[in-house]
């Protein structure tokens, strides 16, 4: 288990919003060349929220709106990076990489490589995720798989404030190009439902969370559920729910895709013998056959029974209400397939 | 603005590199290819995009940077990678894939890479720009000096990426020069069937930046107008744009037919091939007497000639090295 933070009453809570501005503005304190652009960081703060305060401190020469113009500024935050900045880049819905990935599967992910490390492209590309809140199917979407599949970026969707801080520090001290994806169902933003788990206490120093280290969410020994960003509070409500009944699943948050944490989740599957990956992207050829993957051409003799992902089913998202919710992953389906798997019914009213 | 002797020669000496270093890699390029064309057969597999002809635009421009000056190029870099003064060595061994290239093999000719001069280039149409608007970010932001050149052949200015990028570049005013070579074609597409303005610096008007046409390849025209685009970049007064009628002497790709130029037009540019227009042009000028441009003609071709040796007499990366430097 790594950098568990137990929250305790009278401790600092912060949603991942200023949990991400905190761990911002801390760098920008101690290193000049970290500066943020994008649509709506500056005055606005972010549309969730994650620059807010920013410009008050910094100004806007390193707290930079730019225009509608994606291809440019991530291409221009690319050709920073290599000069010696370390630019925090926002790409206000992950669902725009559509008109720029040019400029990041292309550009910053490949540079490095294809100058044999004597290029470095130190850059944060931060970006929302997800959906459930009826806003069409242009705007919430995950596509966690699509950037995770593609070489020479890490990436990091993070569950809550405090490994949202500390994911965000050790991104922007990485020196090579990270994808911080942040869930809008965890932001925080009060305009938008957050799910209460995800705003914890946040240490006000400075510290990181180590990329590539999933953490153990809820310890148990029945069942692993692997999830990441909002399909952990979903896990560990199941888990509670099932617990009721006599069942014991252990919680895993990736936290980071890239590199994938493959060794604690063999460990908790080679204790559990069960395995359910609940992913809000879409179904096919993404994180949760992944997750499975790493687990059956490692040991297939671990497993108790058949693994089971709870996804995005492979369908463009729904406006409305009812067709969104009914394909989103809920802690329901995640209670279901847990039941289904252990062969008994441990279904009741969430208490 | 006029070049000084020295640097119309250093220019002319420049232009020679390219040319007979592209010479060497055309030649080289078919070995292993004949008598039947396969583009992954020979010491040099892959796509091989030439430059020859467009020399002028490389060397009219770089005669005004310095190594700390940003290039970002396009698939057809060499003569730009050779004026900017990159490592030809190191560069031909990339070329090769050899263990001893720029990047050890991993970039190609399309992907040349050095941090000594500040130069990259890229393989896909108008994707350097955003690059080099960064770049110029960045010199502005920490104070440096500096400016970042984008090179785009002309087939680019219909790329959303340029207009994004001219666009950011002025808004902030930044020290970036972004120089059209413009040789007429898209590969086998035509710019007039391309583009629906006759002359592209028109198209800088459009962001509020200055916009120049060099006509006719006009190597001291060149170095004329980068040398105010860029005096004027370093002086804060932000980008500029700079079309140059250039020319492909070759294909867009080594084995290409060109069955879509028409008849008659590569003799007409072989005629008008900047080499021996601009040595005329020196003797002419009474810049050099032609033992002096034999001169510069022999260490061209012994430098070329060692490049290519190094790059031959290298050795192959170890296979396994291709799953290294994804990250540092």
């Amino acid at each position: 288990m790594t950098n568990t933070n137990p929250a305790r009453a009278n401790e600092r809570k912060l949603t991942i919003a200023r949990a991400m501005a905190e761990a911002t503005a801390q760098q920008m304190r101690l290193d000049p060349t970290v500066f943020v652009m994008g649509e709506d960081i500056g005055e606005f703060g972010g549309i969730y929220g994650n620059t807010r305060g920013l410009i008050a401190e910094f100004g806007a020469e390193r707290v930079r709106d730019t225009p509608i113009s994606e291809t440019a500024f991530i291409g221009a935050a690319v050709g920073a990076a290599q000069d010696g900045m370390r630019p925090i880049v926002e790409l206000m819905f992950v669902d725009f990489f559509g008109v720029c990935f040019d400029a990041i599967y292309n550009l910053m992910a490949k540079n490095t490589y294809f100058a044999g490390g004597s290029f470095r492209v130190p850059m944060v590309l931060m970006t929302s995720t997800g959906g459930g809140y009826s806003d069409g199917g242009q705007h919430s979407q995950c596509v966690y798989g699509t950037f995770a599949h593609l070489p020479g970026m890490k990436v990091v969707a993070p569950s809550n404030a405090y490994d949202a801080k500390g994911l965000m520090t050790a991104a922007i001290r990485d020196d090579n190009p990270v994808v911080f994806m942040y869930h809008k169902g965890l932001q925080g933003m009060g305009w938008l439902g957050t799910v209460p788990g995800a705003t914890n206490h946040v240490p006000e120093e400075s510290y990181t969370v180590e990329i590539g280290k999933a953490a153990i969410a809820r310890p148990g020994k029945d069942v692993t559920i692997v999830s990441l960003g909002i399909g952990v509070h979903q896990a560990l409500e199941a888990a509670k729910r099932v617990a009721e009944h006599g069942i014991d699943a252990e919680v895993v948050d990736l936290r980071s895709l890239v590199p994938l944490d493959r060794e604690t989740i063999r460990a908790s599957v080679a204790k559990t013998g069960r395995l359910i990956v609940v992913d809000e992207d879409y179904h096919s050829y993404g994180v949760s056959g992944e997750v499975i993957a790493s687990v059956v051409e490692h040991d297939l003799s671990v497993l108790k029974a058949a693994p089971v992902r709870i996804a995005y089913p492979d369908v463009p998202i729904p406006f409305a209400r009812v067709m969104e919710q009914f394909c989103l992953p809920n802690a329901d389906k995640i209670v279901a397939a847990i039941e289904t798997m252990l062969g008994r019914q441990t279904v009741g009213e969430p208490s | 603005m006029t070049p000084s002797r020295e640097q119309k020669l250093w220019m002319y000496e420049k232009m020679l590199v390219s040319r007979r270093f592209e010479e060497a890699i055309e030649t080289i390029y078919l070995e292993g290819k004949k008598p039947v064309f396969n583009m992954a057969k020979g010491p040099i597999p892959g796509e091989m995009h030439l430059s020859n002809g467009q020399e002028p635009c490389a060397v009219g421009v770089c005669a005004h940077l310095e190594p700390s000056d940003v290039v970002t190029a396009t698939h057809r870099p060499h003569h730009q990678a050779i004026a900017k003064g990159i490592d030809l060595k190191r560069m031909a061994a990339e070329i090769f894939g050899k263990a001893t290239g720029l990047s050890g093999g991993r970039g190609g000719h399309m992907h040349l890479f050095d941090p000594a001069v500040n130069f990259a280039c890229s393989g896909i149409i108008a994707q350097g720009m955003g690059p080099a608007v960064g770049a110029a970010l960045s010199r502005k932001m920490q104070g440096k000096p500096g400016v970042a050149i984008a090179y785009i052949g002309e087939g680019a200015v219909n790329q959303g990426a340029f207009h994004e990028a001219l666009n950011l570049a002025a808004v902030w005013k930044l020290p970036v020069v972004f120089v059209v070579e413009d040789n007429a074609w898209g590969i086998s597409v035509s710019k007039a069937a391309s583009t629906a303005v006759p002359e592209n610096h028109v198209r800088a008007e459009a962001y509020g930046m200055p916009g120049h046409l060099v006509r006719d390849n006009d190597p001291y025209e060149i170095f004329a107008t980068a040398g105010k685009a860029i005096a004027a970049a370093r002086n804060g007064e932000g980008p500029s744009l700079i079309e140059i009628e250039t020319m492909r002497l070759a294909g867009h790709f080594m084995g290409d037919a060109e069955t879509y130029r028409p008849k008659g037009e590569k003799d007409g540019l072989t005629l008008r091939d900047p080499i021996s227009r601009m040595r005329a042009r020196l003797i002419a000028d009474g810049d050099a007497d032609e033992a002096t441009l034999d001169r510069i003609e022999e260490a061209a071709q012994a430098e070329v000639d060692e490049a290519i040796a190094f790059a031959r007499n290298s050795p192959d990366p170890d296979p396994a090295d291709a799953l290294t430097s994804v990250f540092v």
